[in-house]
């Protein structure tokens, strides 16, 4: 069934409202890198604040509206927005849009010999959804009062009374949950129904499995934060009190309200969906490493079942985790007990998964492009990131640990220089076949290095923090006498995160110059076995040129008695 | 003045407190070792396998046994921490309170952006409180009517405690989610408004320290602080009664010497 469409499609149609997953997967990939670079950069002004408090922010400070920044000096109000808002917009509007919308919806019909997802239309309503989220979000910038400044878990009562940019963050988080749900539901269909022939659920890429166990996840724990949202703005709009207690006293005066509800139920609810959220924004970026590192050691990844059965695990097991981002609220020890046991247990398949990466470099003829180079440095990085957890997944140690910068730390080494890096090494690995060029390895490099060492000057030093006992989103670090002795700390974390934004200059100038200027390449640039590499780059409407059949599993390189050191899946005879 | 702070963890006062800081050693260490062999055996597959002319991939290896152990070892290490550290702490920090009688009990009421310490006063009852009576000078909301009330004490972000005597401190918020810590006692919890939330707390070291909000709570979050004050028994009667009691006393004056004792019965707002 290879069709393509007879008339041309008006330009609208073709790249703008497209039914295409190849298009809706670009749109999805540069509407996240666009909101993680925005999300970058309030971070960037954050941390201004914190290495210099009180001191006019330079240049910039004096173009702010003076209820952002008096004569550029940054209010405890503007700070806070900007932390509600560079944590909602780099999980929700960069991170997983660009994961599994962007790299999701790109591949994953590519991965299975699909001519493009079951249901193009939904697909499409999902981006646009996603991107009226966005618009929301970004617009609540620009309220009389600003954006949504009660932290990206908008606790109760706080977001409660809050002001109006709580209540837009809840609209525009309503757009963004229902969009990952279309999502999800077309993910999953598609996988499972139009797998090319001979493709059976252990052919596949891992990738492949990843999303699909993403899919669930977001299908499963975003109802219940979305009902939550519904809750809360219930609770701000129409004077319910789901989230409020009786006999609340705001700023000297008995607050109106009917109580009765329960501040922890918003917890209940934000943190079921949360925690799967972590492996919703982990699972692809692992799904990409294996990818690369398959294609680029020349073998076959080490342990590719056991992978498998560890990712589904992880599927099950982060629904019962979720209780222990709550041990500090008055728990009772059996229940904290059972949630210690299954944050231990939890981490296993994640070790699993990642000393089976590490394994497969064992016997490899290891290529060092840009691509491969992140997708290594991933592994030690959310090795860090995990490691950095079990402190804090300890009743006993994260009693000191919670709320500080020990666990910014943590989650960062997860999130940044984990799931992101693994991003860049899937945009470096997939440029090719988006777009028929290659992009510069100079530029890739001097991107890589740079990033490497900063990140890890970011974030590093952060544990020092926590360990000091600094606790997280102060506007003003230096007040507590127990924070004042590491601010040398927070000076060096600032210089390092403005030095990575510097380094990012290189791998923008790469993507736009490499659209124009890059080295083109042929449909296999780099020799790999997975069905994608089997279309033209880039893949037409319709994607194959003929629907390919599947012969073998995905990783079979260096196969002893083959001419070619990869074998890909659809070929039929010896290659 | 001791150094009370640096990089490293914050000096410790408690007599739980030394537990904790081993357990986070502990685990500090065994991460480091599994760091360092994991990411040695990485630079070593890196440069052992690197792509050069003449060198081919091998197709598959034999099996490897390590890994098998590997994970095994890790489970029942995280095992151990669980039962040997981490259940026996939590269950002695958070379920055995010391006896009420020697201990000093003290409420703490919390809002944006302070710390209102309630001491029950010289007859160790917590007067009534009443949410519709909170204003400026009353922050906490006594009951006039109630004589229990009349000699308590209510300070604004000073919480001073007995050295060696333990401390049964009842968490509550007026408004918002707090978090109730001092990092040199090794003590965190969050305030839910709508709930009481006890802990205890016993220090073995005199000084003035830091009450710090570890929970997003507002503007103000950042400059929530409290001061925080061990001083010996002698000393702490003596900022005790030092202290203006609710009401000016025209009942018969309480013996000063006391120190508030354990409370009958104690009601909240």
């Amino acid at each position: 069934m290879t069709h393509t469409d007879e008339h041309p499609l008006p330009f609208w149609r073709k790249y703008v409202f497209s039914t295409d997953h190849k298009v809706i997967g670009i749109q999805y990939a540069v509407t996240g890198l666009s909101f993680l670079l925005f999300g970058f950069g309030l971070m960037m002004l954050m941390r201004w604040q914190l290495a210099y408090p009180g001191q006019p922010l330079p240049f910039i400070g004096h173009l702010f509206h003076e209820k952002a920044m008096v004569m550029g000096i940054m209010l405890p109000e503007f700070y806070n927005q900007l932390g509600a808002m560079h944590g909602t917009i780099m999980v929700f509007l960069g991170v997983v849009p660009l994961a599994v919308g962007g790299f999701g919806n790109y591949l994953v019909p590519l991965q299975i010999g699909a001519p493009d997802m079951a249901f193009p239309k939904l697909n499409m309503m999902s981006y646009w959804v996603y991107f009226l989220g966005g618009v929301t979000m970004f617009a609540s910038f620009f309220l009389p009062e600003g954006a949504a400044q009660s932290g990206w878990t908008s606790y109760s009562p706080l977001a409660n009374i809050a002001t109006t940019g709580q209540t837009v963050w809840l609209v525009g988080m309503i757009f963004l949950i229902t969009s990952s749900l279309l999502g999800s539901v077309n993910f999953i269909v598609t996988i499972v129904q139009l797998r090319a022939d001979g493709l059976s659920f252990f052919r596949f890429p891992f990738f492949v499995w990843a999303q699909f166990v993403t899919s669930f996840l977001l299908l499963l724990a975003f109802p219940p934060l979305e009902a939550a949202g519904v809750l809360q703005l219930m609770d701000r709009l129409a004077h319910t009190s789901f989230f409020m207690p009786s006999g609340l006293v705001v700023a000297g005066k008995v607050l109106e309200v009917s109580g009765g509800g329960n501040p922890l139920l918003w917890q209940h609810l934000f943190w079921f969906l949360a925690h799967p959220e972590v492996y919703v924004l982990i699972l692809p970026a692992m799904g990409i490493v294996t990818e690369i590192l398959a294609c680029n050691t020349r073998k076959p990844i080490y342990g590719y079942k056991a992978m498998v059965y560890s990712v589904i695990f992880i599927g099950f097991m982060s629904f019962i985790v979720w209780a222990h981002h709550m041990f500090l609220t008055s728990m009772g020890t059996k229940m904290s007990a059972f949630f210690q046991i299954t944050t231990m247990i939890i981490s296993i398949p994640s070790v699993v998964i990642l000393t089976a990466l590490a394994l497969s470099l064992w016997g490899g003829s290891i290529r060092f492009n840009t691509p491969t180079l992140f997708a290594i440095a991933f592994l030690p990085m959310f090795g860090i990131g995990g490691l950095t957890g079990l402190p804090l997944g300890l009743v006993a140690s994260d009693i000191h640990l919670h709320d500080t910068y020990y666990v910014i730390g943590h989650f960062h080494y997860v999130v940044a220089p984990g799931t992101i890096f693994a991003l860049f090494a899937g945009i470096y690995h997939w440029f090719p076949k988006v777009t028929g060029r290659k992009m510069s390895e100079f530029l890739g490099k001097l991107h890589f290095w740079p990033s490497l060492i900063f990140t890890n000057g970011v974030f590093m030093p952060m544990f020092l923090l926590g360990l000091a006992g600094v606790s997280r989103r102060l506007y003003d670090p230096i007040q507590y006498a127990h924070a004042q002795p590491t601010q040398p700390l927070n000076v060096f974390i600032s210089i390092c995160a403005w030095c990575l934004g510097l380094s990012q200059i290189p791998f923008i100038l790469n993507f736009f110059g490499s659209l124009l200027w890059g080295k083109k390449v042929d449909k296999n640039p780099w020799e790999a076995t997975t069905l994608e590499w089997a279309a033209p780059s880039p893949p037409p409407h319709g994607n194959f040129e003929h629907l390919p059949e599947v012969y073998r599993g995905p990783y079979e390189y260096s196969v002893p008695g083959q001419r070619h050191d990869f074998w890909p899946q659809h070929m039929k005879e010896e290659n | 003045m001791e150094k009370y702070y640096g990089w490293g963890l914050p000096i410790d006062i408690s007599t739980h407190g030394p537990e904790i800081d081993r357990l986070i050693y502990v685990i500090h260490i065994f991460m480091a070792l599994l760091f360092i062999g994991w990411f040695s055996f990485l630079v070593l597959a890196l440069f052992k396998f690197r792509a050069r002319p003449g060198h081919r991939a091998t197709y598959k290896l034999d099996h490897f046994k390590t890994p098998t152990y590997l994970e095994v070892g890790i489970a029942l290490f995280e095992a151990l921490l669980l039962v040997g550290f981490s259940f026996p702490l939590v269950h002695k920090v958070r379920n055995v309170f010391p006896d009420e009688s020697q201990a000093l009990q003290v409420r703490v009421v919390a809002e944006q952006f302070a710390w209102n310490v309630h001491y029950p006063g010289g007859d160790g009852i917590f007067g009534k409180t009443d949410i519709h009576k909170i204003t400026p000078a009353n922050s906490v909301g006594l009951d006039e009517k109630d004589p229990n009330a009349h000699d308590d004490i209510v300070t604004i972000n000073q919480l001073h405690i007995p050295v060696n005597r333990p401390v049964i401190t009842r968490l509550s918020s007026k408004d918002v989610i707090h978090s109730f810590g001092i990092p040199v006692m090794r003590i965190k919890q969050d305030v839910i408004p709508g709930q009481v939330i006890p802990v205890w707390f016993e220090a073995k070291k005199t000084g003035n320290f830091e009450i710090a909000c570890a929970q997003l709570c507002g503007l103000g979050h950042y400059r929530m602080r409290g001061f925080f004050t061990v001083e010996t028994e002698e000393e702490f009667t003596k900022w005790f009664v030092s202290q203006p009691p609710f009401v000016a006393l025209p009942l018969p004056p309480v013996d000063q010497s006391i120190v508030p004792s354990p409370p009958q019965g104690e009601r909240e707002g």
